[in-house]
């Protein structure tokens, strides 16, 4: 735009010895330049001040907080720097909630992800009462994740839950749902997939939708069997919508907290904090017995640059994998 | 045709949107109308509580109707952390508090740090109205009272009478209490008759080696602070550490205990179970518990005796925190609530034990029974059990102090860790306080 609109200038003034009068460039017409070049920015804008305000402000303010003593009740304290996340990170229970966070995230991420994908291609068949079903899948995701918590508290009752009478009833030991660490997992992450799975599916579903049917067709008149169909056309296909599902579950997953509170009675995450999650902790610095916001405020800035860490790496394994033959051909393409 | 409706649906979500939006910001500004003063001088006092302090419907009208121009509103939190953690929050926030806060005892010495927050409620009028350690745990070094009582937890042992049959223990409650008193009635005779009672059945003599701990704890007298400094001194305590020691041995070496985290589901599901335990710490207000847990369970009786002597476990206080805009009016109706008049009917409704030296006389409350536990003479047994009752120096770290040997306990107790290895982990995360 600006090196076309130089050259006529120049022109202009050149020629402005000439008796031709100059032409003038009228007020409307000026707006009528910057509208082109200013307006699409003003229609996007909203959602940037709006995220100024909600989002960008509480990040930098959490920052500021994070370098100062800062108490829940008493308020602002001295400004002691980087002293907030030295503390945080030598204490135990950091590690630990970073550990369960992770270990919780990769037990609901990944089955949910791939049960997501196979009950989306289920959908996605010819099914008599479509959307009766699709809707069954997307319910339980109505459901208050409260209720849920409090549902499968009973189910992973150490004594008198469902779950240890089923396996009792088949000779196994009954297992320490709220004592051992990965049991304790395995029941959270139930709950975060019980949760998300019909959700994920949907998204997927409707982009399976999006997919032309005439690879199908042409697949299938190359003889490939569903399988092959499934795995070299919908898989690939889907490349945008799994890592856009891929990544909203990162931050989600990253993020846990209903869940993992609402497990046994305290919220704390259990005696031992097998299952305290880096929200928790966060909540129980800030406002449990320490009652420190500017620790707080550390650990919630620490948890924000892993999720930026954890969804860069996601985002790049997830463009390898999910279509690693269609991007090839592609750049041959381009070349 | 169809396009104008299609334009007219469109048109009429964006209004359900807006609409939507404009009743979802509205909502908070009308909550904050409702404290401010109307036209005529109406005002809405609010009084948050949390499990169940026995204020009625009734009670609340009787004030409105000789109070012109007060309405009340109740809010109940469901349970005493809950109510903690809005407190907290909105004490920081500096707004959204009710007109009256209530606190439970374990937290309000963290709150006494911030005697500013809360109005001075002292009232020469009023003196005399409390047991003396009740006013005392709710002023402020400075002097500034900032709650009123409402309930005390003076500690009876309940226990099943049916299962002490089968096990040959006497079953009348002044033979129980006469075996618990024997050899000083201390908590080695308690544990020694639960071995007797488990070595004979089988089953479990207490629901949680946590309740213990509470009821050691709360005899000790400067249990895990310096009254002077309000340095922690739990650690080096030896009568912590005796305390700790014998609640696990009897909880796991002599294994008297359930095993169950108090007030966890499991815990909720043995009060029904075959091999449910036999005794209980019973403070007044726990006696609701049983009853509500033990639906179709009969046997529970009372008695009058307690293991180390008196014991208070809980009870609560009514605040007016400053921020509120009629703290004139919340304090005379915090006043009011924690009257022995209503605090008798309080008891009454929901067995909350006042801690009023009035009431405490009163012949209502002598006279009183429970139905459920065998039509005991609860109000009587709960006045005799309240003498004695010293004070515990509770400090601002007292709560954070004692979850972290709860913790310790859990581990120990309900999941089978090792005693010296929680009694470290438990050091350190107290550590970690200071």
């Amino acid at each position: 735009m600006a090196t076309s609109t130089k050259p006529p200038r120049t022109d202009r003034r050149v020629s402005g010895s000439t008796p031709r009068a100059p032409r003038r460039v009228g007020f409307s017409q000026t707006l009528g330049r910057w509208d082109v070049k200013v307006s699409p920015y003003l229609y996007i804008s909203p959602f940037f001040l709006l995220f100024a305000l909600t989002g960008l402000f509480p990040l930098l303010y959490t920052a500021y907080v994070s370098m100062h003593q800062w108490h829940l009740i008493g308020g602002q304290g001295e400004f002691v720097g980087f002293e907030n996340y030295a503390y945080v990170l030598q204490e135990p229970n950091f590690w630990k909630g970073i550990r369960n966070t992770f270990s919780i995230f990769l037990i609901s991420t990944i089955p949910q992800l791939l049960i997501a994908i196979v009950l989306a291609a289920l959908l996605d068949a010819n099914l008599r009462a479509k959307t009766f079903w699709r809707m069954g899948v997307l319910l339980p995701y109505v459901v208050a994740p409260v209720a849920v918590s409090l549902i499968f508290g009973r189910l992973f009752s150490d004594q008198y839950g469902i779950i240890n009478t089923l396996l009792g009833n088949i000779g196994i030991d009954p297992i320490g749902w709220h004592s051992d660490i990965l049991p304790s997992h395995v029941a959270i992450a139930s709950m975060v997939n019980f949760r998300w799975t019909g959700y994920n599916t949907l998204i997927l579903l409707a982009a399976m939708q999006a997919i032309p049917r005439d690879l199908y067709e042409a697949a299938v008149i190359d003889g490939a069997s569903r399988v092959r169909q499934f795995f070299s056309i919908t898989v690939p296909m889907l490349r945008p919508t799994i890592i856009f599902v891929v990544i909203t579950s990162t931050i989600g997953g990253l993020q846990i907290f209903d869940e993992p509170r609402l497990f046994d009675q305290l919220g704390q995450g259990g005696p031992s904090r097998q299952w305290m999650t880096a929200t928790m902790y966060i909540y129980e610095v800030g406002w449990g017995n320490q009652k420190s916001f500017g620790r707080a405020a550390a650990v919630a800035w620490i948890l924000f640059l892993i999720i930026i860490v954890v969804g860069l790496i996601n985002f790049s394994l997830t463009r390898r994998i999910a279509s690693e033959t269609s991007t090839k051909s592609r750049k041959k393409v381009r070349r | 045709m169809r396009k104008t409706t299609r334009k007219m649906w469109a048109a009429a979500a964006g209004v359900t949107g807006i609409a939507l939006l404009a009743t979802a910001c509205s909502s908070d500004a009308g909550d904050t109308e409702g404290e401010d003063t109307d036209e005529g001088g109406n005002i809405t006092l609010t009084v948050a509580t949390f499990n169940e302090f026995g204020y009625t419907d009734e009670m609340f009208e009787e004030y409105e109707s000789s109070h012109p121009g007060i309405t009340i509103e109740h809010k109940k939190a469901a349970t005493s952390n809950e109510a903690r953690e809005n407190l907290n929050t909105r004490l920081a926030a500096g707004s959204g508090l009710s007109d009256i806060e209530a606190i439970e005892v374990d937290w309000l010495p963290e709150l006494l740090q911030y005697p500013d927050k809360f109005v001075d409620l002292t009232d020469p009028e009023l003196d005399g109205r409390w047991l003396d350690w009740k006013v005392a745990q709710a002023t402020a070094p400075s002097g500034e009272l900032i709650g009123y009582g409402t309930d005390i937890g003076p500690e009876a042992i309940a226990y099943r009478s049916d299962l002490f049959a089968a096990a040959g223990l006497p079953t009348d409650r002044a033979e129980v209490a006469a075996l618990l008193s024997e050899n000083g009635g201390g908590w080695d005779q308690y544990f020694k008759v639960g071995k007797q009672y488990t070595d004979a059945t089988g089953k479990p003599w207490f629901d949680s080696a946590g309740a213990i701990w509470q009821g050691m704890i709360n005899q000790i007298e400067e249990p895990y602070e310096n009254p002077d400094d309000n340095s922690i001194i739990a650690v080096d305590n030896p009568d912590v550490k005796a305390a700790y020691d014998a609640v696990v041995q009897a909880s796991v070496g002599d294994n008297l205990s359930a095993h169950l985290q108090q007030w966890s589901d499991d815990w909720n599901a043995k009060f029904q179970a075959e091999d449910a335990f036999a005794t209980m710490l019973a403070p007044g207000w726990m006696l609701g518990v049983i009853e509500g847990n033990s639906a179709g369970v009969t046997g529970w009786d009372i008695a009058d005796v307690f293991p180390g002597g008196a014991g208070n476990w809980g009870g609560s206080f009514l605040t007016v925190p400053a921020q509120g805009a009629h703290t004139e009016e919340a304090k005379e109706l915090a006043a009011w609530l924690t009257a022995p008049e209503q605090q008798l009917k309080a008891y009454a409704s929901k067995g909350t034990f006042p801690s009023q030296v009035e009431a405490q006389e009163s012949p209502d409350l002598l006279g009183s029974t429970n139905a459920f536990f065998n039509n005991a003479p609860a109000g009587e047994i709960l006045v005799n059990r309240s003498k004695g009752i010293t004070t515990v120096y509770k400090g601002p770290n007292f709560f954070a102090v004692n979850d972290a040997f709860n913790n310790a306990l859990v581990e120990v107790d309900v999941n089978g860790g090792d005693p010296a290895a929680q009694w470290d982990a438990a050091v350190q995360a107290i550590n970690a306080l200071g």
